[in-house]
Formats: structure tokens, sequence, C-alpha cells
């Protein structure tokens, strides 16, 4: 499941790679690249590129705690934007996977660079199993 | 950015145009009737789930940001991107492989933070397939 998600067409197009995943935490960075950019007069980073790894390192953190693959969809994200991405430098995504209910599953994750104590993003996810499941955690 | 309204060429959709990944979601703005709407148009790459297929979470959330920052530019007539504090995105539907629209009003303008609620949908305006409510800061000039 961890391999198909790192071909995720929309994840490739934003430069989206995995550096480590299992246990229930994924662990994802993307390059700086013009395309990615929301502010041109400053040149930092959209906040969309923000909420879609964040999204996207979620359900790979959800992926690597299931026992077995069952799919799964996003129910709500929350995303608070402490501080602009630094421009010219990577971003790190970590998200981890709370806890897994019958129905539902709980998310955290943060975007940093230079440290994980000084993110620049963070996320609380609630995602649901398509079909119910009662996987138990 | 540095925006002019009231340049004859300053259309909405040449404003976000500007924006580098505003053109990578392939992103477009038309006026309604006096309603910005936004529009985007099916692209491969927007594929989340190839299996369903299903477009990517994060393209609606980027689309639904979108649409709240360019209403925002648009009613403040901005000179400066506002900033997003926070947002939610609420997932109703699977995004089809189809083209999306997305709409949104402010629903609190105050001077410093305004607050913003976006709608997404796409064959039926009345069955949103995700909406967003989020706060954005007003950067002085």
């Amino acid at each position: 499941m961890a391999r198909a998600m790192a071909k995720t067409p929309f994840i490739v197009s934003l430069g989206g790679e995995i550096v480590e995943v299992g246990d229930g935490i994924a662990l994802m960075r993307v390059p700086y690249c013009e395309k990615l950019v929301g502010d041109p007069d400053t040149g930092v980073v959209h906040g969309g590129v923000i909420t879609a790894m964040l999204d996207h390192c979620s359900g790979m953190a959800i992926g690597s705690a299931l026992r077995k693959p069952v799919p799964y969809v996003t129910l709500d994200l929350r995303i608070d934007y402490m501080k602009p991405a630094r421009p010219q430098a990577e971003i790190l995504f970590e998200a981890q996977c709370l806890k897994i209910t019958h129905e539902i599953i709980f998310t955290r994750g943060i975007a940093f660079q230079d440290s994980r104590d000084d993110f620049i993003a963070r996320s609380t996810g609630t995602f649901m199993f398509s079909r119910p499941q009662g996987v138990g955690a | 950015m540095k925006i002019d309204l009231s340049d004859p060429g300053a259309t909405p959709d040449a404003l976000i145009k500007a924006v580098p990944y505003c053109a990578h979601l392939g992103a477009k703005v038309t006026l309604r009737e006096g309603r910005l709407v936004l529009e985007l148009p099916f692209a491969d790459y927007l594929i989340g789930n190839p299996s369903v297929p299903a477009i990517h979470g994060g393209v609606i959330g980027s689309f639904l940001e979108t649409a709240a920052i360019s209403q925002v530019i648009y009613e403040t007539r901005a000179a400066a991107t506002p900033k997003p504090v926070d947002i939610t995105i609420d997932y109703f539907r699977t995004g089809r492989p189809v083209t999306s629209y997305a709409a949104a009003r402010i629903v609190k303008l105050g001077r410093r933070v305004i607050n913003v609620h976006a709608e997404m949908w796409q064959d039926d305006e009345t069955k949103p397939i995700a909406v967003l409510h989020g706060h954005f800061l007003i950067v002085a000039e």
C-alpha cells in the first residue's frame, strides 16, 4: 500500500517523496519548486501544498498501522498555519496515526523545515473506513 | 502579490494565473452574475486514488483554499495575498474525474482577520463534495 501511495499522481506532480514509513508514522518531503509558489512576491509555497502533503502523509501513516490493507477516506482535516515556509528550502511532513476504532481513525501531523520543534503547520485529521471493518488497533 | 483591480487587464482569472500553484492545479476564475466561481477541469495528475478513480483530497483542499483567497482579494481589494491562519475541510463525497467548481463567501469581515466559507461541487451545486471554513489574515501593505 505504501508503494502504491508513493505513486499517487497528484503527489508525484508536487514532487512529494516518501522518506520513511512504518508503525503508524510516515515521513515525507517536498523539494522547493517554483510551481508550488502561492505568493509570487515572496516565493512562499501555497498553503494547499501543505494541506495536500499532510493529508497524504496522514493517509500513509494509517496504512502503515493497519494489519491488512482496507480502504479509508478523509472525513475532515484541519490545518493550522504557524508561519510561512522558507522559500528555496525543502519541507518535511510527519504524520502519526493516533487511534484506530471500528469506524474512525484519528491522525495528527506537522510540516517543518529545520526542526520538528519549529513547525510551520500542524494538522488534525479524521478518517473513516469505506466499509465498516472492525479492524481494531 | 500586487493587484490593481482598476486595471482593465487585471481580470480575476489573470490574477490567479499569476500564482504558480494555481496554474499548476489548472484552476480558472469566472464571474457569474457578479459572483466569483472557480472552475477546475479534470486532469489525470489530479488523481489521488487511481482505482476509483478519485481526485486527491489535497486537490480538493487546495482548490477550496484558492477559492477562499480569491474571494477575499476580490471583495477587499487586498493588495497583498491574505495569509491562511487555519482551515478545516469537511469531505462529503468522492471527487469524480469531471470538472469541479468552487465558490466562497465571507462570513465575517474583521479589520485584521476574515472568516471565509467555501464550497466545492461537480454536477450539482446543491450537493457539495467538500466545504472549507477558515480564517485569513489581512496583510498590511
